[in-house]
C-alpha cells in the first residue's frame, strides 16, 4: 500500500515535470506552438497616413485567433522593399490592439510590402502591399477652420475696402480706454514715469499683439508729453519689438530724441522673478500710472496689489479669464478679454484694425447663429449635424 | 535631516521671511531676496538657452548631423543681433516678423479648436423640459447675453443694452466664482510655507 502510494506520487511528478517542460518548450520555440494560431493575422488596410507631410503608412489588420492554452503577446510588424523580402521587423503592437503607423525611415514614394507575425510562433500574415507614403497639402480635417478663415478674411477686406472709401463704422465706447488719455495727463502732471508690463505671453501671442498696439498710444502720448514710459519685458523678443514700438511711436510723436532704449528692457523669464522685479520697479521709481496689458498669470493679483499700494492709477487687461478678476479688484479700469484687442481698433481708427474688429463682430453674429441652430436643432429633432460640423482634426 | 540640508532650509526659510518682511513696508532684506531671485532666474535662463537653443539647435544639427538646412533660421537668429549696430539694425526686424508671423499662423488653427469649435460644441446642448434642461437653458442664456457684451458694433442702449448688462452679471458671477477658487488655492500655497517654517524651527530646536 504505502509502495503504491510512493509510485502513484512518483507518476505525477513526472507529469507535472513533462506539462512543465512542454509550456517553457513552447515559449522558447515559436515552431511549437504554430498549431496552436488556427487563423493567422490578416492585413485587411494597408494606406498612406492621411492629412501628412508623408514618410508614414497605416497597417491594419484582422486579429489572429488562436487557443485558450496559449495567449501571445502581441504582432511584430515586418517591412520589405520586395513582396519577396528580406523582411525586417520595425514594431511590436501588443495582442490586444490590431492598427500600427509606421514611422521607421519611411521615404515618400517608394514600394513597401507588409505582414503581421505572432510573437512566440512562425505564423505570419500573407504579404501585402505595394503601399507608398506621401504628404498631403491639404489637411481635409482642418476644413472647418479653412472655411470660417476665409469667411473672416473676406469680411475683413470688404470691411477694410468700405471703411477706405470713406464709410464710418461705429464701435462703442470701452471703459478703460478712454482713461488711457488721463491716466498718461496724471503721470505727467505729477512728473513721475508710466509703467506699462506687456504680461508674460510671447511677441506672438494674439494678447501681446494687442498689447503692442495699446502701448504704440500710450508711448505716442507720452513723447508728446515729455514724460518717461518704463516696459520691463518678459522675454528677450517681446523686449526687441517693445523697443520697435516705443522707438517708432516716439518718432511719430517727432520726438525721436526722447527715446530712450533702456527703459525697455529684458527682466527674467521667470514667473515669480520677474513679478518681484517689476514690484521693486513699482515701489522704487513709483509710476503715477500701471498699465497692466497682455498675457497675465498668477503674477496678476501681486503686481496690481503692489501698483495699488505704490498709489498708481491702474489701467488692466487681459484675456486670460481666471486673471481678470484680480484686475477688477484691484485695479482703476480693466479691459475684459476682447475688449482688449478692440482698443487697438478704438484707439487709432485705422481701416484695418477696425476692419478686423468689425469683421470679428460678424463673426461672432456667424457663430451665435450656429449656436443657436445647434441647439434647437439637438433639442427638438435630435440631429448632432452642427456638432459634428464642427468637428476638426488639429494634428 | 543632515547639516547639509538643515543648512539650505535654513537659507530657504530665511530667504521666506525676507519675502514675507513686505508684508510691513519696502525694506533691505525684501530687496536683497528680490534682486538674488531675479539675478539667479536670470543667469540659470541664460544658461538654460544657450544649452537648448544654441547647442541642441545649432551646434549639434550643424556641425555634428551635418543638417546644413539649420543655417537658415540660424541666419535668421544671427541677424537679431545687428540691433547693436544703427546701420543694419533693420535687419533684425525681418527675423522678428518672420518669428511672430510663423507662430501666429500655427497658432491660429489651434486657438479656434479650442477657442471656437469646442466651447460650440460643448453649448450645444439639447434643452428638455426638467431640472437639467433648465441648468443648460440658464447656460445657454448667460453664454449669448455674454457674447452680446463683446459686440462692439452697436452701442449698448434700449433691449441689446438689457442683454448685455445680463451678459455683464454673467460674467461677473464668473469672476467671482474664479476668484473665490484662485484665493482658496492661494491660501493653501501659504499655509504650506507656513508649514515648512514650523517644521524647520521644529527641527532646529530637537523637536
Amino acid at each position: 500500500m504505502g509502495t503504491s502510494v510512493v509510485h502513484l506520487a512518483r507518476l505525477r511528478l513526472f507529469l507535472f515535470i513533462i506539462l512543465f517542460s512542454s509550456i517553457i518548450g513552447q515559449a522558447a520555440f515559436g515552431a511549437e506552438n504554430d498549431w496552436l494560431i488556427t487563423k493567422p493575422p490578416l492585413i485587411n488596410k494597408l494606406y498612406d497616413t492621411p492629412n501628412d507631410h508623408g514618410k508614414s503608412i497605416k497597417i491594419e489588420w484582422l486579429s489572429a485567433e488562436y487557443d485558450s492554452a496559449f495567449i501571445p503577446e502581441g504582432y511584430i510588424i515586418q517591412r520589405a522593399d520586395s513582396p519577396q523580402g528580406p523582411f525586417d521587423s520595425i514594431g511590436f503592437v501588443p495582442i490586444v490592439n490590431n492598427l500600427y503607423t509606421d514611422y521607421e525611415d519611411v521615404i515618400n514614394k517608394k514600394d513597401y510590402y507588409y505582414r503581421v507575425a505572432v510573437t512566440g510562433t512562425d505564423i505570419t500574415s500573407p504579404v501585402e502591399g505595394p503601399v507608398q507614403a506621401s504628404g498631403q497639402w491639404f489637411h481635409t480635417g482642418k476644413t472647418t477652420t479653412f472655411v470660417f478663415s476665409v469667411v473672416f478674411c473676406a469680411m475683413a477686406i470688404a470691411i477694410l475696402i468700405f471703411a477706405r472709401r470713406g464709410v464710418q463704422f461705429y464701435i462703442r465706447p470701452i471703459g478703460g480706454i478712454n482713461a488711457i488719455d488721463d491716466a498718461i495727463g496724471r503721470a505727467t502732471e505729477m512728473g513721475k514715469p508710466i509703467l506699462f508690463v506687456p504680461g508674460l505671453g510671447t511677441a506672438s501671442d494674439v494678447a501681446t499683439i494687442a498689447a503692442f498696439t495699446i502701448m504704440e498710444r500710450v508711448a505716442k502720448k507720452t513723447a508728446e508729453y515729455q514724460s518717461r514710459v518704463i516696459v520691463p519685458c518678459y522675454y528677450p523678443e517681446t523686449m526687441i519689438v517693445a523697443q520697435e514700438v516705443v522707438k517708432s511711436a516716439f518718432m511719430d510723436a517727432g520726438r525721436p530724441d526722447m527715446f530712450n532704449s533702456k527703459n525697455i528692457f529684458y527682466v527674467t523669464t521667470d514667473q515669480f522673478p520677474y513679478t518681484a522685479a517689476v514690484n521693486g520697479i513699482m515701489l522704487r521709481d513709483k509710476p503715477a500710472t500701471n498699465f497692466f496689458l497682455g498675457k497675465f498669470y498668477a503674477e496678476s493679483l501681486v503686481l496690481a496689489e503692489t501698483g495699488f499700494e505704490a498709489g498708481a492709477i491702474q489701467i488692466a487687461g487681459t484675456d486670460e479669464p481666471i486673471q481678470i478678476p484680480f484686475f477688477v479688484a484691484a485695479c482703476d479700469y480693466t479691459l475684459i478679454g476682447e475688449e482688449l484687442y478692440a482698443a487697438s481698433a478704438y484707439l487709432s481708427r485705422d481701416p484695418m484694425r477696425l476692419g478686423t474688429l468689425k469683421a470679428q463682430d460678424w463673426g461672432k453674429a456667424i457663430l451665435v447663429v450656429i449656436l443657436v441652430l445647434g441647439i434647437v436643432t439637438a433639442s427638438v429633432f435630435g440631429s448632432d449635424f452642427f456638432i459634428r460640423m464642427l468637428d476638426v482634426n488639429v494634428n | 535631516m543632515g547639516t547639509a540640508e538643515l543648512l539650505w532650509n535654513g537659507l530657504a526659510a530665511l530667504l521666506t521671511l525676507f519675502i514675507f518682511s513686505f508684508l510691513y513696508r519696502d525694506n533691505v532684506f525684501y530687496k536683497f531676496a528680490e534682486r538674488l531671485v531675479a539675478g539667479v532666474s536670470a543667469g540659470y535662463w541664460t544658461i538654460l538657452l544657450y544649452h537648448t537653443s544654441f547647442t541642441d539647435k545649432v551646434i549639434v544639427p550643424i556641425f555634428e548631423q551635418q543638417h546644413y538646412w539649420y543655417i537658415i533660421p540660424s541666419i535668421l537668429g544671427i541677424m537679431m543681433w545687428t540691433r547693436f549696430s544703427r546701420k543694419w539694425a533693420w535687419l533684425s526686424r525681418i527675423s522678428l516678423a518672420f518669428y511672430i508671423g510663423i507662430a501666429t499662423g500655427v497658432a491660429l488653427p489651434i486657438a479656434m479648436y479650442a477657442s471656437i469649435y469646442r466651447q460650440l460644441q460643448a453649448s450645444m446642448v439639447s434643452i428638455s423640459l426638467d431640472w437639467a434642461g433648465i441648468n443648460s437653458a440658464l447656460v445657454t442664456i448667460g453664454l449669448l447675453c455674454s457674447l452680446a457684451y463683446f459686440y462692439f458694433s452697436k452701442e449698448h442702449d434700449g433691449w441689446f443694452g438689457g442683454i448685455s448688462r445680463v451678459g455683464i452679471y454673467t460674467l461677473m458671477i464668473g469672476f467671482g466664482a474664479g476668484f473665490g477658487l484662485t484665493v482658496m488655492g492661494r491660501i493653501s500655497l501659504l499655509i504650506d510655507r507656513v508649514l515648512f517654517l514650523k517644521d524647520y524651527v521644529l527641527t532646529l530646536f530637537g523637536a
